[in-house]
């Protein structure tokens, strides 16, 4: 790994256990020749904790998801960051290898002699039973995803990283995964940093939604609403109000950002 | 070039919309479709069986000259006599064993040239100009210096053919490395594989299409160089058969060369398309 300026490498190297907080980053920097992305950004997640992530296009969320996956070692940048090494990543796409069946894809990497066990129990658990021998092709969209979900969840991260992966899915399939979900966290209870552009979906998913704007936290605003949430209700009309200001969408004059 | 159209991994609805829009652009429920329609049975046969009952018809007619061309029928009864006195054999055999070691080791040779071109970026820029440039000069085009160094044995005739075959072995396979998916790398790193995990898992899988296309045409080679050094210096083999016909006026042993020339080449084309059904079966194309 290709170290950082500002003694990131050595941050990295704690296992997450940096106070209470799951991820901690303090100062990060990320940029793109002239152009900062990431522009002094701090940002803690506590166990278990459930956060989304909202910006506009070009915000830098996902630079930061991808500082956080480790997967910019050719980027510039400085700050601290610390998160576990234990993280799993969701994808927009959902990234399956296609030559791989559904089980070979859930357990890749695993070397565990139970992976394959565990494997068609998170198969299980996502509403995949009986599906282990499929080939990519032969899902839908949806099913996918929640192969993907499974092969996340199969690895029991403390972190799980999503970016935008529920983007590509049309309005029905996206309301379950949001129930599957949120059902998947509770019981496992990693931290999440979700991705998205969708308002609606980070009050839905979220504990806490932190809103970046210009690589700077605009805003960090806990949700705070009973569950099981529904769209509606003075609460959630006041909170989407406020995240879409923020965003800088005149919620008078815009049906809804989706 | 079907089978790389769909080496990247595409949406199963996108997928499914060539088919869909075909269907509908016949128009109406009784309008002509606009595809080439259901695929006849047999019907690949066809032709060659109408060329054989033209060759047939015109022996039995008279009007082939049977020195020029001799019957069907004298073919087969010349293949007979010569299976008899079990020279087809012998001479098939050796022309067997040159082709195989020549595919074995061209294959095997274009196979590692290409992953370690495909896998390191000093790998790529040593191996790929040599063989581009290996590949603007035709394998037969190197006989005359290959008879100077290797002399006309088994040897030249074996390296001759492993240089055709390893040309397009290199080539399809590093496109189909490089075809690989960028997200696919990324993928691997968050699921922490490491550098043999990636290979296996990644890169050989995903370089298996182009790999077995390479094959496609390097069987072809193979055969082709086979001719071509048979003819040149052998004392065993199809080809040595077939030249030794000619200085004897035999028309009708060169016509069963030919004919088995042309079912070797069918046989192996066939064999390398049902490996690559069989190891491709998680791909869905349209030719099925």
């Amino acid at each position: 790994m290709a170290a950082h300026p500002g003694g990131l490498t050595a941050a990295r190297e704690q296992d997450g256990t940096t106070g209470q907080a799951t991820v901690r980053i303090e100062n990060l920097v990320r940029s793109f020749g002239e152009r900062r992305i990431l522009d002094g950004l701090d940002l803690t997640i506590a166990p278990g904790e459930f956060v989304a992530l909202l910006g506009r296009s070009g915000s830098g969320k996902s630079t930061l998801l991808r500082a956080l996956a480790r997967l910019d070692d050719d980027v510039a940048g400085s700050g601290s960051l610390a998160a576990p090494d234990h993280l799993s990543v969701v994808f927009q796409d959902a990234r399956l290898l296609p030559w791989k069946r559904v089980l070979g894809n859930v357990v890749l990497g695993l070397t565990a002699p139970d992976a394959e066990q565990r494997g068609r129990a998170a198969l299980a658990e996502v509403g995949l039973a009986g599906r282990e021998r499929a080939w990519p092709v032969e899902l839908s969209g949806g099913e996918q995803q929640r192969v993907a979900l499974a092969r996340s969840l199969v690895r029991e991260p403390g972190l799980l990283l999503a970016d935008e992966p529920f983007g590509a899915l049309d309005a029905l399939t996206r309301i379950r995964m949001h129930t599957l979900l949120r059902r998947l966290c509770e019981r496992h209870r990693p931290a999440v940093l979700l991705v998205t552009h969708d308002v609606d979906e980070a009050i839905v998913l979220a504990d806490r939604v932190v809103v970046l704007d210009r690589g700077r936290i605009a805003a960090d605003l806990p949700v705070g609403l009973p569950a099981p949430r529904r769209h509606g209700g003075a609460g959630y009309a006041a909170l989407r109000e406020r995240l879409l200001v923020r965003l800088g969408v005149d919620p008078a004059g815009e049906g809804g950002e989706a | 070039m079907s089978a790389t159209a769909f080496d990247r991994q595409t949406s199963p609805a996108a997928r499914r919309t060539p088919a869909t829009a075909l269907r509908r652009a016949g128009g109406g429920p009784t309008g002509k479709r606009l595809g080439p329609g259901r695929p006849l049975p047999y019907g690949w046969a066809a032709g060659p069986l109408l060329l054989l009952a033209l060759w047939a018809g015109g022996s039995a007619a008279g009007l082939l000259d049977a020195r020029s061309l001799p019957a069907p029928w004298t073919i087969a009864a010349t293949t007979g006599d010569l299976l008899a006195d079990g020279r087809l054999q012998s001479h098939l055999a050796t022309s067997a064993q040159r082709a195989l070691l020549g595919l074995l080791f061209g294959v095997a040779g274009g196979l590692l040239l290409a992953l370690v071109a495909g896998l390191s970026r000093l790998g790529e820029a040593v191996i790929d100009g040599p063989v581009q440039i290996k590949r603007a000069i035709p394998s037969l085009a190197l006989i005359p210096l290959l008879v100077l160094w290797l002399g006309i044995g088994e040897t030249m005739k074996v390296v001759t053919i492993a240089l055709g075959v390893f040309v397009p072995v290199y080539i399809h396979t590093h496109n189909g490395l490089r075809g690989i998916d960028q997200r696919y790398a990324e993928l691997a790193e968050t699921v922490r594989l490491g550098r043999l995990g990636f290979v296996r898992h990644v890169v050989l899988p995903g370089a298996l299409p182009g790999f077995l296309l390479g094959m496609r045409f390097a069987v072809t080679a193979a055969w082709l160089a086979l001719v071509v050094v048979e003819q040149v210096n052998a004392t065993s083999g199809i080809g040595y058969m077939m030249e030794l016909a000619r200085t004897y006026g035999q028309t009708d042993v060169i016509l069963v060369g030919l004919v088995v020339y042309g079912l070797l080449g069918l046989l192996s084309d066939a064999l390398v398309r049902l490996v690559k059904r069989r190891a491709l079966s998680w791909r869905r194309t349209l030719a099925g």
